[in-house]
C-alpha cells in the first residue's frame, strides 16, 4: 500500500506543491529547477509512448490470432504500418520520398475525407433537427443563420435592406456584432467557470482527492 | 482538364471515395481504409517519433555528450509501459505522479491568471450610454452576470436571481447560435479541401481564383 | 405500410426525404461553383488585419513562429492558414520558423514550406527554419520559452539547429516577436496559458471555425493580438497579401453551400410548423 499508493500520492503532493510555488519566485535556483523537470519530463514521456506503440500491436495481433471479425484488417493495419516505417527510416521524410507520399496520398486522404463526411451530416441535421420549437431556440436560429450569412462574401451582396438605408448594418455588421458582443459575454462567463474548473481539478490532484489518473487497483 | 498520371494521386482518390462511399453505407472499401490509416499513423509517428525526439533529445545527449543522467527519466519512462503488466503496473504511478503533480501545480497560477483574472478585468469596463461602445459595454458586463448566474446552482432560480438566470440562457444560446453558424463553415470547409484534391490534383482542371 | 404512404402529405414527405438526397444536393452546392466563380472581394475583419498589420510592423530581424498545431482532419481549413501566413513572413523578410506540437503536422506543412520558399527565392536555415515536432505539447512550449535550441535539437530534417544560421541569436521568449498557433483542438489555451500570461511573447492563433466563437473573450482582453477564423480568416489573410489561392477559392463554394443549408433550415421549419399545426 505504502509503495503502491501513499508514495506516488506524496510525489504528486511534493512536485505540485513545488511547481505550484516555483511560479512566483524569480530566482535562479527556481529557474534551473524548472529548466531541468522540462527535459526530464521530456524524456518520460518519449519512453512512455512506446507503449502506445505495444497497444497498437498487441491489439492487433489478438484479433488476428483469435480470428475476430474482420482479422484481415489487422493484419493489413500491421503490415502498412512496418511498410511506413521501413521507408521513414531509410529514405528519409523529405518532399517525394514514399514516406512522404503515403502519408499526403493516403493518410491525408483518408483523415480529411473521414471528417468531411461531417458537412453531409450537418447538412442532414439541419433540415432535420434544427428547428425553432420555443423562443431560446429560435434565438439561436436566427443567430446561427445570421452569422452564416454574414461569414460568407455574398453576404455583404444579401443585405437587401442596404439599397433602400445605405447606411444600415449589413449581415457582416450584424454577425460580427453578435460575436463580439453577446457570444464574447456568453463564452467569457463560460471561460471562467472553465478557468475555475481547472484549477479545482489541479488542486483536487495535488491534494489527492481527485486520482482517477493512477488508474485502478490497490 | 489533363487527369493526373501520378500513381499517389490514383491512391488519394482511391482511398477518398472509399471514405466516401460510407455516406451510403459501411463497407469493404470504408473498412480498408480505416485500418490503412492506423497503419500509416503508426508508421509516421514511429519514424518521426524516433528522428525528432529519441535520436536527439536522449540518444545523442546521452551516448555522445555523456548526459547519462537521462537514464533515470527514461527509465522512468518505460515504467509507463509497465501499465499493461497487471502485476506491475503500479509502478507506472511513479512516473504519472511525477509528471501530472508537477503538470497540476503549474496549471493552477497559470489558469488563474489567463482564464479568471484577466478575463475578469477585461469584464471591467467602461459603461456609458452615450456611445456604441458604451452600449456594448452594458450589454457584455451583464451578459457576462447573467451566464455566471444560469451556472451557479448553489441558489435556487427564483425572483431576481432566476430572472437574471433566465437572461443568462438567451445569451447562451446566441452563442451557441454563433457557435452553430461557424461549425457550419468548418464542416463544409473539410469537404472542399477534398472536393479541391480531386478537381486540382486529380483531373487537372485549373481553378485559381 | 401503402395505405400509411399514400396518406403523407407533400410537406410529410419532403421532411422524411432520404439522406442521401440531401447529401446529393450539398455535394453539388459544393462542387459546381468552382466552375462558375464570382470572384466576390472578401474583406479582411479586424481580427485578421491586425496579424497581418503586426507582421508588417516588423523589421528582418524579428522572429515569427508559426506552429502548425493541426493534423490531416482539419487541414482544409488550418493549412490555407499556414500557407498565407508563411508567405506573408517570407515576402515580409522576417526570420519565420514553422513548427508543430500535433505529430502529424510536419508532414503536412513541409509540401507548403517548399513550394513557398521556391515561389519566393528563399533558403532553407537561411531565410527560414523548419523545427519540426516534439514531443510534450505544454512542456515544448514551457521548454521553448527558456531554449528554443534545446527544445529543438534538430529540425525536420535532423539538421542540428545550432548550426543553423538563421537561429543564431535566437534564444529564449524575449528573441519571439510573434507567435501564432494554427489549432486544430484547444491547444491555443496552452500557448496563452504557458507562453502569452508568463513571458508576454505576442501571441495569435488561427482556428477551426468550430472554435472561433470561443476565442472572442481572450481578443477582446487583448491576450491575442489577432485571430484567423476558418477557411474565411484564411481567405481574409489571402486578400491582404494580395495572393488567391486554397482558401479563396474554398469560399466560392462557401458561399452556395451556406445558401441551400439556410434553405435547408426554413424548409425543414416550415415543413415543422405546417405538420405540427395540423397534429
Amino acid at each position: 500500500m505504502l509503495w503502491k499508493k501513499q508514495i506516488p500520492l506524496a510525489i504528486t503532493f511534493i512536485m505540485g506543491l513545488v511547481f505550484g510555488i516555483q511560479y512566483f519566485v524569480p530566482h535562479r535556483v527556481s529557474d534551473t529547477l524548472f529548466k531541468n523537470y522540462l527535459n526530464f519530463a521530456i524524456v518520460i514521456g518519449v519512453f512512455g509512448t512506446i507503449l502506445a506503440y505495444i497497444s497498437f500491436y498487441r491489439a492487433h495481433t489478438m484479433r488476428i490470432r483469435r480470428k475476430a471479425p474482420a482479422w484481415p484488417y489487422s493484419v493489413i493495419a500491421i503490415i502498412v504500418s512496418i511498410v511506413m516505417a521501413i521507408f521513414g527510416f531509410a529514405q528519409g521524410m523529405e518532399a517525394g520520398t514514399v514516406f512522404s507520399n503515403m502519408y499526403f496520398y493516403v493518410l491525408v486522404s483518408i483523415e480529411a475525407t473521414m471528417f468531411s463526411l461531417l458537412a453531409f451530416y450537418i447538412s442532414s441535421a439541419a433540415y432535420r433537427a434544427f428547428r425553432a420549437r420555443s423562443a431560446q431556440a429560435t434565438a439561436l436560429l436566427v443567430a446561427a443563420i445570421i452569422v452564416m450569412i454574414g461569414r460568407i462574401p455574398l453576404g455583404e451582396g444579401m443585405s437587401f435592406w442596404t439599397l433602400i438605408f445605405p447606411e444600415a448594418p449589413t449581415f457582416p455588421d450584424i454577425a460580427n456584432w453578435i460575436l463580439n458582443v453577446p457570444n464574447m459575454a456568453a463564452k467569457r462567463a463560460m471561460q471562467l467557470g472553465i478557468g475555475l474548473g481547472m484549477m479545482m481539478l489541479s488542486l483536487k490532484i495535488v491534494l489527492g482527492i481527485e486520482r482517477s489518473y493512477m488508474g485502478g487497483g490497490d | 482538364m489533363q487527369i493526373s498520371t501520378n500513381p499517389w494521386v490514383w491512391l488519394g482518390v482511391f482511398f477518398t471515395f472509399s471514405v466516401l462511399s460510407f455516406l451510403y453505407k459501411d463497407n469493404p472499401f470504408y473498412k480498408l481504409a480505416e485500418h490503412v490509416t492506423v497503419g500509416v499513423s503508426i508508421g509516421y509517428f514511429m519514424v518521426i517519433w524516433w528522428t525528432n525526439t529519441v535520436n536527439p533529445r536522449f540518444i545523442i545527449p546521452v551516448f555522445e555528450n555523456g548526459d547519462y543522467y537521462l537514464i533515470i527519466p527514461a527509465i522512468m519512462g518505460l515504467m509507463m509501459v509497465l501499465r499493461i503488466v497487471p502485476k506491475w503496473s503500479w509502478l507506472s504511478r511513479y512516473a504519472i505522479c511525477f509528471t501530472v503533480g508537477a503538470g497540476a501545480g503549474m496549471g493552477i497560477p497559470r489558469s488563474m491568471q489567463a482564464s479568471v483574472l484577466r478575463q475578469l478585468e477585461s469584464t471591467m469596463l467602461h459603461l456609458g450610454f452615450g456611445t456604441t461602445t458604451g452600449i456594448n459595454n452594458i450589454v457584455i458586463f451583464i451578459g457576462v452576470l447573467a451566464v455566471l448566474i444560469y451556472f451557479f446552482f448553489s441558489k435556487e432560480h427564483k425572483g431576481v436571481f432566476g430572472g437574471a438566470a433566465k437572461l443568462g440562457i438567451w445569451f447562451l444560446m446566441v452563442g451557441f447560435g454563433a457557435t452553430f453558424g461557424y461549425t457550419v463553415m468548418a464542416r463544409l470547409s473539410l469537404f472542399i479541401g477534398r472536393v479541391l484534391f480531386i478537381l486540382q490534383d486529380f483531373l487537372g482542371i485549373p481553378l485559381a481564383g | 405500410m401503402a395505405e400509411l404512404k399514400q396518406e403523407r402529405t407533400f410537406w410529410e414527405r419532403l421532411i422524411l426525404i432520404d439522406r442521401r438526397v440531401i447529401y446529393l444536393i450539398i455535394a453539388l452546392a459544393m462542387t459546381l461553383p468552382f466552375f462558375f466563380q464570382m470572384g466576390l472581394p472578401i474583406p479582411a475583419t479586424k481580427e485578421v488585419q491586425d496579424i497581418y498589420d503586426h507582421i508588417e510592423a516588423l523589421t528582418p530581424s524579428d522572429v515569427v513562429i508559426i506552429s502548425a498545431d493541426f493534423d490531416p482532419s482539419v487541414s482544409p481549413e488550418l493549412l490555407p492558414m499556414f500557407d498565407a501566413l508563411f508567405r506573408h513572413c517570407l515576402k515580409a523578410g522576417v526570420k519565420v520558423m514553422a513548427m508543430s506540437l500535433a505529430v502529424q503536422g510536419p508532414g503536412l506543412i513541409e509540401p507548403v514550406i517548399h513550394d513557398a520558399a521556391k515561389d519566393y527565392n528563399k533558403t532553407n536555415g537561411l531565410d527560414y527554419a523548419f523545427l519540426g515536432w516534439q514531443y510534450g505539447f505544454t512542456l515544448v512550449i514551457m521548454n521553448m520559452m527558456e531554449d528554443l535550441k534545446q527544445t529543438f535539437p534538430v529540425d525536420y530534417y535532423g539538421t542540428r539547429t545550432v548550426d543553423l544560421p538563421i537561429l543564431q541569436g535566437v534564444e529564449t521568449f524575449a528573441d519571439y516577436d510573434l507567435i501564432v498557433s494554427l489549432a486544430g483542438s484547444a491547444v491555443y489555451m496552452n500557448w496563452l496559458l504557458y507562453a502569452h500570461e508568463p513571458y508576454n511573447v505576442p501571441l495569435a492563433c488561427g482556428v477551426t471555425a468550430v472554435s472561433a466563437a470561443d476565442v472572442y473573450p481572450y481578443i477582446q482582453s487583448g491576450q491575442f493580438l489577432g485571430m484567423l477564423g476558418g477557411l474565411k480568416g484564411a481567405a481574409e489573410y489571402e486578400t491582404l497579401i494580395e495572393e488567391k489561392r486554397m482558401a479563396t477559392m474554398g469560399m466560392e463554394a462557401q458561399n452556395w453551400a451556406h445558401i441551400i443549408i439556410i434553405l435547408f433550415i426554413i424548409i425543414g421549419n416550415i415543413g415543422y410548423l405546417i405538420i405540427g399545426r395540423k397534429k
